[in-house]
C-alpha cells in the first residue's frame, strides 16, 4: 500500500523533530547541512529513523542526492512504491 | 554556456585550496596555544620496539602498532639483508607483470599456513588491499552493509566501487539485520566488519554478527588488521577467538602492525578467489612490494605462529595498563581491556593536544586522535601495547599518565 506525498510529509516531520533543535520551519527547500545543520552523526540518526518507520533502505548513494527535505520525501515516495 | 575568453581576458582565479581554509584555521589556533604540534613528531633514533629518541630525549613508544615487537626481530632483520642482496632493493614492477619474485610466493604461502586457509593475495599496503577487494567484489547492484566506525580504507573501497553502500550503527546487530532484511531480493550482499576498532580498542561481537549475515546469504568480510598475531589462540584474529574464522569469506589483514613492516593482505577459501589478481586494480596497477619486505613478512609470519608466551604477556600489558590508569581516574574507551588498545577520552582537542604534550615531556609516545577519525568526535590518546613492553615499563606509564594527567586537569 502506497500512501501519498502528504501522508508521507507528515511522518517524517513527526521523525525530524527531535532532530531540529533550533525548531527551524521545515519547507520542501530545508537543506539538512546548511539549514538543519545536521552533522554527519545526526545524518545517520535521522536516516535510521526514516529507514524504521518506513521500512525501506537509503543508501549512502541515495543520501548524496539528497540535499532538501522535498528531495526526502520523493526519495522516500519512491522508494515505497 | 559561456563564451570562450578572449585572447587578453583572464578568468577569476579560484583557489582549490579554500576548501581547507577551516582545518587550517583550527590547526593554527591550536599550535597558537604554544603546545607542541602532535602530528609533526620526529623519531631521531628508534632503540628498539618499545624506545626512541624524540627531540633528544629517550622515549617509551606506546603509540606504534607493533604489538608483536618483530620490528627488531633478529631472524626478521637477517632475512630482510639477505634479500636485499639477493634480490635487490625493488621490483620496479606490478605483481602481475615483473613484480612477483619467489619471495612474493613464499609469503602468501607462509599467509596460507597461519591462518588454514587456501588462497593469499598480498597487497602493498593494507589501505589498498582493503580498497582492492571491497571495490572489486561489490557491483554494481550490489550492497555493502558495514558497521559506521568503519576505517578510512573500507570505506574508500565502497566509494571507488558501484556498489549501494548501506552503513548501521556500531556493533549494532539489530540495526545490521533490519538493513540486510529490507535489501532486495536476488542482490548480492556483502556485510564488511572489522575484529578490533582501531580508535576505542574494542572488538567486534562477530559470532553473532556473521551467524545474521549467513542467515540473509551474504558474504562476510573481516578486517583483522589490529588483532592478528595476538588475538586468539594461533594469533589469526577475533573471528578465531570467537570460533567463527571459518564463517568468514574474506580476511583482510596488514604486515605494517604485528608483522613489523609494510604490505597488506587478503586470504580466502573461495575457490575463484585467484582470479582478483587480473580484475583487482589495486593490485595490478601498482608496483609490488621489495624483496626485503616480503622477506621479513615472510619470517615474521611464520614466528608469530609459535608466539604463544608473547601473546599471554600482552595481554597482561593490557590488563595492567586498563586497570592502572581505570584506578588513576582515566576514562577509557572500553570498560574491560578487549585489545591491545587502550584509549584514553580527553574532554576536548585541547586538553588533549596539552596532555599528549605533557606525556612527551614524561618521555612517553602515545597517539592523538581527533575527529573526523574518531568516532561520536572524541578526542583521544590512544594508547597501543606492545609484547616487548616490560612489566616495569609499563608500571612507569602508568606513573607518567598520572603525573601528566594531573598537571593538565584531567584528573584530580
Amino acid at each position: 500500500m502506497t500512501m501519498d506525498r502528504q501522508d508521507v510529509s507528515a511522518r517524517i516531520t513527526t521523525l525530524i523533530e527531535p532532530f531540529n533543535k533550533k525548531e527551524i520551519a521545515i519547507t520542501d527547500a530545508t537543506r539538512f547541512t546548511d539549514d538543519l545543520e545536521f552533522d554527519s552523526l545526526t545524518v545517520m540518526d535521522f536516516v535510521a529513523a526514516i529507514e524504521d518507520e518506513f521500512d525501506i533502505i537509503i543508501s549512502m548513494n541515495q543520501q548524496a542526492e539528497i540535499e532538501n527535505y522535498g528531495q526526502l520525501v520523493d526519495a522516500v515516495m519512491k522508494l515505497q512504491s | 554556456m559561456t563564451d570562450m575568453l578572449s585572447e587578453n581576458e583572464v578568468a577569476q582565479h579560484a583557489d582549490l585550496f579554500s576548501k581547507f581554509d577551516p582545518l587550517i584555521k583550527m590547526r593554527a589556533d591550536l599550535l597558537s596555544t604554544g603546545v607542541t604540534d602532535p602530528f609533526g613528531l620526529v623519531m631521531e633514533r628508534v632503540l628498539s620496539p618499545t624506545v626512541a629518541m624524540c627531540n633528544g630525549r629517550e622515549t617509551i613508544l606506546l603509540g606504534t602498532y607493533n604489538y608483536m615487537g618483530m620490528t627488531f626481530d633478529p631472524d626478521v632483520i637477517a632475512a630482510g639483508k639477505q634479500a636485499l642482496d639477493d634480490f635487490g632493493s625493488g621490483t620496479t614492477g606490478s605483481r602481475v607483470l615483473n613484480g612477483t619474485y619467489s619471495g612474493h610466493k613464499a609469503v602468501e604461502q607462509a599467509l596460507c599456513d597461519f591462518y588454514d586457509m587456501k588462497h593469499a593475495m598480498v597487497f602493498s599496503t593494507g589501505y589498498q588491499a582493503n580498497l582492492g577487494i571491497i571495490s572489486t567484489i561489490a557491483g554494481k547492484g550490489d550492497y555493502i552493509v558495514l558497521d559506521i566506525d568503519s576505517h578510512a580504507s573500507i570505506w574508500d573501497g565502497c566509494k571507488m566501487g558501484d556498489a549501494e553502500v548501506v552503513p548501521f550503527k556500531h556493533n549494532d546487530i539489530e540495526a545490521m539485520e533490519k538493513r540486510l532484511r529490507r535489501i532486495p531480493e536476488g542482490a548480492g550482499k556483502l556485510v564488511v566488519l572489522e575484529g578490533v576498532y582501531s580508535m576505542l580498542g574494542d572488538i567486534a561481537p562477530l559470532k553473532e554478527m556473521i551467524a545474521v549475515a549467513k542467515k540473509y546469504g551474504a558474504m562476510v568480510l573481516v578486517d583483522e588488521a589490529h588483532s592478528m598475531g595476538f588475538i586468539g589462540e594461533n594469533g589469526r584474529g577475533v573471528a578465531e577467538a570467537q570460533g567463527c574464522l571459518e564463517d568468514v569469506d574474506f580476511v583482510i589483514g596488514t604486515f605494517s602492525k604485528s608483522v613489523g613492516t609494510v604490505g597488506g593482505f587478503c586470504v580466502s577459501n573461495h575457490p575463484k578467489f585467484e582470479v582478483m589478481r587480473l580484475v583487482c586494480r589495486p593490485y595490478v596497477f601498482t608496483a609490488s612490494l621489495p624483496p626485503s619486505v616480503v622477506a621479513t613478512a615472510c619470517t615474521s609470519v611464520r614466528k608469530l605462529m609459535h608466539a604463544g608466551d608473547k601473546r599471554a604477556h600482552l595481554w597482561e600489558n593490557s590488563k595492567t595498563l586498563h586497570k592502572g590508569l581505570t584506578d588513576a581516574g582515566f576514562e577509557l574507551g572500553t570498560k574491560e581491556p578487549q585489545s591491545a588498545i587502550i584509549s584514553v577520552i580527553m574532554p576536548d582537542l585541547e586538553r588533549g593536544a596539552g596532555m599528549w604534550e605533557a606525556l612527551l615531556h614524561e618521555g612517553l609516545y602515545v597517539n592523538l586522535a581527533r575527529p573526523p577519525a574518531t568516532p561520536a568526535n572524541m578526542t583521544l590518546l590512544r594508547c597501543s601495547l606492545c609484547a616487548e613492553h616490560s612489566a616495569e615499563q609499563v608500571q612507569q606509564i602508568i606513573g607518567m599518565f598520572t603525573r601528566a594527567g594531573k598537571t593538565v586537569g584531567i584528573i584530580a
